[in-house]
């Protein structure tokens, strides 16, 4: 796939950062406003996408990408396992899943026990899995379809 | 509020048809578009803006990765008359629209009607945020009372991805590597 | 009520799609409907009328009711899995016209073995 013109490239230089920058703001808040793990792991997965799709893709570096983006979303889920087993060890072995961080108030950034680190675990899992396709599907297609 | 719905919903009725109808795969999958963009109106009107934000997202990557595959392969639609089978299938068809009617009226007699739902087992999830301390209840419901569906999911999504990884790379990876 | 049978049609017309149709795309475009429409189904049995999205904030009074979160909670996680499954049926279908070279399902059959 080709890249396109400057300007293009200009514009995407200046917004995928700034979309970037609302997907983390998106998960971090997820427990107080609309949004979470799966809205801004979505959201990052945009960003990338623009990316790759104003700077046209060059297959050798799409492919180093994809063996960091598949050990991230392994890491992720390994991520989400852990902190669900601390719940379970920390409950002696009767509670999956046991909040088991201080809840603090309601409406506060810091608060919630788990479920800020559970956003950020499964926002991080979302979006290695949407960029991982789209690459698979624009890159590897051309190969398949010549 | 109901009038509004049953304006988007006709709209994406409208817009399905079209799709399936269409001469053009690049206006199928345009018009498809139209039942996704109105899907999330409908969420917004039904108080639902965290499916509203996903939703848009992944409307617009579905459409990306789509226009990118039909943009590779062909455009044109192959089937368009109808073969000799055709009168055997329309009678099929209205037998089972008429049995699913059935069914369908069945069902929704347990129903209460639109905006009278009862919810006699979410009042705990609604009193969740002493609980939990999340404000948005979706995420309380979405991470605390029912994580072991997320996890599920993780599960599907990591599976769907190792899939598509499996079924399109032609060759393996080196061994060295 | 009329609501309910609208989003009913909309089903219709995606089985209706993978039934007739002999495209593989078309296919899959109305396998995607027939999903939109369920989910859209789940969240309408959830509303309450002149209800609040269920997130607590100070200037939200306590006292209305909110609609319920749990169908929320489930679609949210079955849209984003409609996402990947959505992508696997496309790979599917590019591995299949690099092999037949079209996306006619007739072609498709009549290669056997």
């Amino acid at each position: 796939m080709q890249g396109m013109t400057i300007i293009v490239k200009k514009i995407t230089q200046i917004m995928a950062p700034v979309i970037f920058l609302f997907g983390l703001y998106v998960i971090v808040h997820g427990h107080l406003s609309p949004g979470g793990g799966f809205a801004g792991g979505v959201i990052l997965a945009a960003a990338f996408i623009l990316q790759i799709l104003s700077f046209g893709s060059i297959l050798p570096s799409l492919r180093r990408e994809e063996v960091w983006l598949e050990l991230l979303e392994s890491t992720a889920v390994m991520g989400f396992l852990v902190i669900s087993g601390l719940g379970l060890l920390l409950a002696s072995f009767r509670i999956f899943f046991l909040n088991f961080i201080n809840r603090g108030t309601v409406g506060q950034l810091l608060s919630g026990g788990i479920i800020p680190l559970e956003n950020i675990v499964v926002g991080a899992e979302v979006c290695a899995a949407i960029t991982t396709i789209f690459i698979a599907l624009t890159v590897y297609q051309d190969e398949v379809t010549q | 509020m109901e009038v509004y719905l049953i304006i988007v919903l006709v709209l994406m009725i409208l817009g399905s048809l079209y799709s399936l109808n269409a001469r053009d795969l690049l206006s199928a999958v345009v018009s498809y578009g139209i039942v996704g963009f109105g899907l999330v109106i409908c969420f917004l009107l039904l108080q639902a803006p965290d499916l509203a934000i996903v939703q848009v997202l992944v409307e617009v990557i579905t459409l990306i990765i789509m226009i990118a595959v039909i943009k590779n392969t062909t455009r044109k639609e192959l089937f368009t008359g109808y073969d000799a089978k055709a009168f055997v299938s329309a009678i099929v068809a209205v037998i089972f629209t008429i049995l699913f009617f059935y069914v369908f009226d069945k069902m929704t007699g347990v129903l209460t009607g639109f905006g009278q739902h009862l919810t006699r087992m979410s009042t705990a999830y609604l009193e969740g945020a002493g609980v939990t301390g999340s404000a948005n209840l979706v995420t309380g419901v979405v991470f605390d009372f029912r994580a072991y569906d997320t996890l599920g999911e993780a599960t599907v999504l990591f599976t769907a991805v190792v899939g598509v990884l499996t079924v399109l790379r032609l060759k393996g990876k080196k061994k060295g590597k | 009520m009329i609501v309910y049978i609208l989003c009913f049609l909309l089903f219709l017309i995606g089985l209706y799609g993978v039934v007739v149709k002999r495209n593989l795309i078309k296919i899959i475009i109305s396998l995607a409907i027939m999903e939109y429409s369920v989910n859209l189904f789940l969240i309408m049995v959830g509303y309450i009328s002149a209800g609040q999205a269920p997130i607590i904030n100070e200037e939200v009074s306590r006292t209305g009711p909110f609609v319920d979160p749990l169908p929320q909670a489930m679609i949210l996680t079955a849209i984003v899995i409609g996402l990947a499954t959505t992508s696997l049926l496309l790979a599917i279908a590019i591995r299949l016209y690099g092999k037949y070279g079209t996306f006619d399902i007739r072609k498709i059959n009549h290669l056997k073995g």
